[in-house]
């Protein structure tokens, strides 16, 4: 029997698809498409929240609901990221209606591409096995591809959908590769049976190596160096809602089928997976911060600062190589708890990007400056993402960065003593090429040549919507992370689960 | 007034500037008086809610936590809003919202360019709640977000409205706007520090239980396991070194002060106001609530070190004045030398030298408060801060001259004002450190501390001589200076009052403190 109660977000998200193409078909203003997926994503949220507060809602019992014979589990953490990748997808939609209309390319498909690529996040927050996770996976890159070169007459995003796509397949044949290996070898692809078999299989090389190819697969989709080189030309190249979406809610996606990989098939071999790990979320953490100081061009800053942000996500990953039980559930919800606050950050910063190309017309820096003299409603904004991205309190960035200091730290492993140290000192470093925008916008004179100083707000309804969610969701999570912190009694449950 | 003393009075000292804030916000930027009426209403009531805690508080134990709250907050890490006054705390809470009354008054004809009082005004409120949380937060989370929430607001007031000079920096080969470079530095100097100390936080969370239950961030329930020896051998060495690097860069210590006398200089005259008169007691107070109750000790076994960093402050900072040239640089240099003193009394360890230390503290957030605004406000009328260029200043600005000349006597220490008990105690308490530590070495830093003194009053002094005395150049004849202005004497006014009062009647101060710090004494190191 289907439990069509479990998988309510993903039909009503796959009849919002269809319906954003019919009403393509049948309506002239194309912001009607923009409203049934807003209204689509919205009425699939309702049912997040009738599984999550079961009891007091509907009068269930259970909240974990385990479907197709374990490869399909809707819990408290698939919730949790379901919610997260629904409410991504709704701040895309709204960053992006002004920004393809004015485009004038084909609005109707766009937010189907957009919508396809949200269910497959959706999917893969609940995925337990490998065949749902690839599928999940290639929900999520596919539209990702098209998307990332929408604009067709523009050679950049010609680059950036081909970079994208090369890098996406190549990553996906590793993953294969590596899954291939695994099942060969244990005959099995569905994570709890992998949990309990990987313990026998654990000194054996080409598990190892079948381990490994998996990992290199998703270092490709979060961009972790390095396998990110494809990164900051795609997000610059792309139409800037898609950067956001693909920073957000595709990198996101990406992390989630690692955790569950790394935490929910694999937790035994967590002694090969960790010091590699170490290294990954290292150098990314050095190379995004470093590369990113140097940057001129604001989306390319942003680009580089997510691969950082990846390095960041990474550690608790990295702390866990001889770590206990304890400690992998309390990395695993520092993780979760980073995803959700990067989000919501991430999304803003994005958001602010988008209205002030549209006023004054370029990304480079230089051309930002002043910023606060012309629009300062616009300039506060951009100056509270940006210290939340570097995580100063009382912005929610500083909680994400202190759930990840707790796991590394709390690891208890020189792995994590060591790993919490180049992350602090990574950053110092941040603070710098974040406190670079802010200070043209406010410190410096308006350029020469920049006409935005006469144009009036062109911020659309929107657009203020999406940064209005972004700006409250960043200063309540800062000042009641309590919200947030809840998350740590659900892994902790799941990782109880699984030994 | 029950409700008063169960934490809303504590909460409406603190976060009344924070509704001023919003209430600016909605503002428009155009009604400027509107906007400064609001800015003193809020900052006033916060200022009168700070007094009323001087009545509800119970003199006859100074040494617990009174008027406080504890409440969840972060349930899931155990992080509390957890908040009190003791007669530690307490002078440094009316300190705050004192100078930012006089702040917000001295702003009232004071505008540093680009003019956006609502922006400024919004600025000062938000660091006035990171001021005045940071002093009762009892939690170390808590105490984390407060500490840095005056970070941002700072930061901006020096690059916004700060001192637009060219300066070239020979490390980088820059030619940078003074507020940009200053702005910069204190802002990664001070996250730098902050990063390593909020590692240090954690560290004892996790040390502090075995399991998430038992795990705390409260300042009194691990001063409690720290006294009891929970934190011992490498680990608490390397807290106590993380805890130190973060307050010893906003201290600033000694060498890692490079940041202060760049971003005071910078910094708008309200901002430099802020800076020396409570930021720079954020550390040392951080000193004295959390370094030593918690791993008392790494702070016995490093009390020497300590000590030593303080007094080369003390006579770097003297011997860096006498080479300064811009007034305001001057008085810049001086902090760090006056901070050397609060150092040294902490870093004795005795009930003396952190009675003497706080003080200290107070009496430097009043005189150099003071000598900020004198600054601020000459160089508002001359238009140069140039100690070559200015002189004279009796005969053009007689009132001004007086309170410089006044300023300047409590700064290097004179009797009967307030200058000088932090510093005589200071030394006083090195010449019989805590059981433990070594006498000859302290008394060495006694004799060294007191040589500074004597350049301390030198500096004043050759800085007097050039602004004050003598003739006014050339190029200031003819030019009709106007002297001390209405708004000038309501800010001032308080700040020399309060630093005749301290001096002559030093247990207004002390009266707090003495027990409180007697019993953290005796809690860290034993009768």
């Amino acid at each position: 029997m289907i439990d069509y109660h479990a998988l309510a977000p993903e039909l009503i998200l796959a009849v919002t698809v269809l319906a954003v193409l019919v009403t393509d078909l049948v309506v002239r203003s194309k912001v009607w498409v923009a409203v049934v997926a807003l209204v689509g994503l919205f009425a699939a949220f309702v049912p997040i929240l009738t599984l999550a507060f079961c009891e007091p809602l509907v009068g269930c019992t259970e909240v974990t609901r385990t479907m197709f014979l374990g490869s399909y589990v809707v819990d408290s953490y698939a919730l949790v990221l379901k919610g997260l990748f629904i409410g991504t997808a709704f701040v895309a939609v709204l960053l992006s209606v002004d920004y393809i209309e004015s485009d004038r390319y084909y609005e109707g498909e766009y937010f189907f591409l957009l919508l396809s690529a949200a269910l497959g996040a959706v999917v893969m927050s609940s995925a337990r096995d490998f065949v749902s996770i690839v599928v999940a996976l290639e929900l999520v890159s596919g539209p990702g591809f098209l998307l990332a070169g929408w604009r067709k007459a523009d050679e950049r995003s010609n680059e950036a959908a081909l970079k994208f796509f090369i890098s996406g397949v190549l990553a996906l044949a590793l993953l294969m590769f590596g899954v291939s290996l695994v099942y060969g070898l244990t005959g099995t692809q569905q994570f709890d049976q992998l949990a309990a078999a990987s313990v026998q299989f654990v000194d054996l090389p080409l598990f190892t190596i079948g381990v490994l190819f998996i990992l290199v697969g998703f270092g490709f989709k979060v961009s972790a160096v390095p396998f990110h080189y494809w990164t900051p030309d795609t997000y610059q190249g792309s139409p800037t809602p898609v950067t956001a979406w693909l920073a957000v809610g595709s990198k996101t996606a990406g992390f989630v089928g690692l955790l569950s990989i790394a935490f929910i098939a694999f937790p035994a071999m967590r002694d090969v997976w960790g010091p590699i790990l170490w290294v990954v979320a290292a150098v990314t953490m050095v190379v995004g911060n470093v590369v990113a100081i140097k940057q001129t061009n604001i989306v390319r800053l942003l680009g580089y600062s997510s691969i950082a942000h990846a390095g960041f996500i990474l550690a608790p990953f990295a702390a866990m190589a001889g770590a206990s039980d304890a400690a992998m559930s309390q990395a695993f919800y520092a993780a979760v708890a980073y995803l959700l606050i990067y989000a919501v950050m991430n999304l803003g910063a994005f958001g602010v990007v988008i209205a002030g190309l549209s006023k004054v017309e370029s990304a480079e820096l230089t051309d930002w400056s002043g910023l606060f003299r012309h629009s300062p409603g616009l300039a506060v904004l951009l100056a509270g993402f940006f210290f939340s991205l570097a995580g100063i309190p009382p912005l929610a960035g500083w909680f994400a960065k202190l759930a990840m200091f707790q796991a590394t730290i709390g690891s208890g492993t020189p792995w994590g003593y060591s790993i919490a140290v180049i992350a602090v000192l990574n950053s110092v470093v941040a603070i710098y090429y974040y406190a670079k925008p802010v200070k043209s916008a406010f410190f410096d004179e308006v350029p020469e040549g920049v006409s935005a100083a006469a144009t009036p707000s062109v911020a659309s309804p929107a657009l203020k919507l999406a940064l209005g969610l972004s700006i409250a969701g960043v200063v309540l999570l800062g000042i009641f992370p309590g919200l947030v912190a809840q998350l740590s009694r659900y892994t902790s449950e799941i990782i109880a689960a699984i030994f | 007034m029950e409700w008063f003393d169960n934490g809303w009075g504590i909460a409406l000292t603190v976060f009344l500037p924070l509704v001023g804030a919003v209430v600016l916000l909605a503002i428009p930027r155009a009604q400027e008086a509107a906007l400064k009426w609001t800015a003193l209403i809020f900052s006033g009531a916060a200022f009168v809610s700070g007094l009323a805690l001087l009545f509800r508080f119970d003199f006859s134990r100074t040494g617990d936590l009174q008027l406080g709250a504890n409440l969840n907050w972060i349930e899931a890490i155990n992080a509390r809003y957890h908040v009190g006054v003791d007669g530690i705390s307490l002078p440094l809470v009316v300190l705050s919202v004192f100078i930012t009354v006089l702040v917000v008054l001295y702003s009232w004809n004071h505008w540093p360019e680009p003019h956006n009082p609502k922006m400024l005004l919004a600025l000062i409120m938000v660091i006035a709640v990171g001021m005045t949380g940071t002093f009762v937060a009892l939690d170390l989370v808590l105490f984390f977000v407060f500490f840095e929430v005056v970070l941002l607001p700072m930061y901006f007031m020096i690059g916004i409205w700060g001192d637009r000079g060219v300066r070239h920096v020979p490390l980088f080969n820059w030619n940078i706007e003074m507020r940009l470079y200053a702005s910069l530095k204190f802002f990664v100097f001070t996250l730098f520090g902050s990063a390593f100390m909020l590692l240090g936080f954690l560290a004892l969370y996790f040390r502090s239980g075995d399991f998430l239950d038992h795990r705390t961030f409260d300042m009194l329930e691990l001063a409690q396991l720290g006294s009891a020896g929970r934190f011992a051998g490498s680990f608490a060495f390397w807290v106590f070194f993380a805890l130190f690097l973060g307050f010893a860069v906003k201290v600033p210590m000694w060498p890692l002060h490079t940041w202060l006398p760049d971003a005071h200089t910078a910094a708008p005259t309200i901002g430099s106001v802020i800076l020396a008169a409570i930021l720079l007691k954020l550390g040392t107070y951080a000193f004295i609530r959390i370094s030593i109750p918690i791993l008392p000790q790494e702070a016995k076994n490093w009390a020497w070190l300590i000590g030593v960093l303080a007094v080369i402050g003390i006579i770097y900072g003297s011997l860096a004045c006498l080479a300064q040239t811009d007034m305001k640089r001057l008085i810049a240099y001086s902090s760090v030398g006056h901070m050397g003193f609060v150092m040294l009394g902490i870093a004795t360890l005795t009930s003396i030298g952190i009675n003497a230390a706080i003080i200290g503290m107070v009496a430097h957030g009043l005189i150099t408060g003071l000598l900020f605004f004198l600054a601020g406000s000459m160089a508002h009328r001359y238009h140069t801060r140039d100690m070559g260029r200015l002189g004279g200043n009796m005969k053009l600005m007689p009132v001004m001259g007086v309170l410089l000349g006044f300023a300047a006597m409590a700064s290097l220490g004179l009797p009967a004002l307030a200058g000088f008990w932090g510093e005589f105690m200071a030394l006083m308490a090195s010449f019989n450190p805590l059981a433990g530590l070594d006498p000859t070495l302290f008394r060495g830093l006694m004799i060294a501390g007191a040589i500074g003194t004597v350049l301390t009053a030198g500096y004043m002094l050759w800085m007097l001589r050039s602004v004050n005395f003598g003739e006014p150049s050339d190029e200031w004849v003819g030019h009709d200076f106007h002297d001390v202005d209405a708004w000038e004497w309501l800010a001032w006014a308080p700040l020399v009052i309060a630093t005749i009062a301290v001096g002559i009647y030093p247990r207004i101060v002390l009266g707090f403190t003495n027990d409180a710090v007697a019993q953290l004494v005796t809690r860290a190191f034993g009768g």
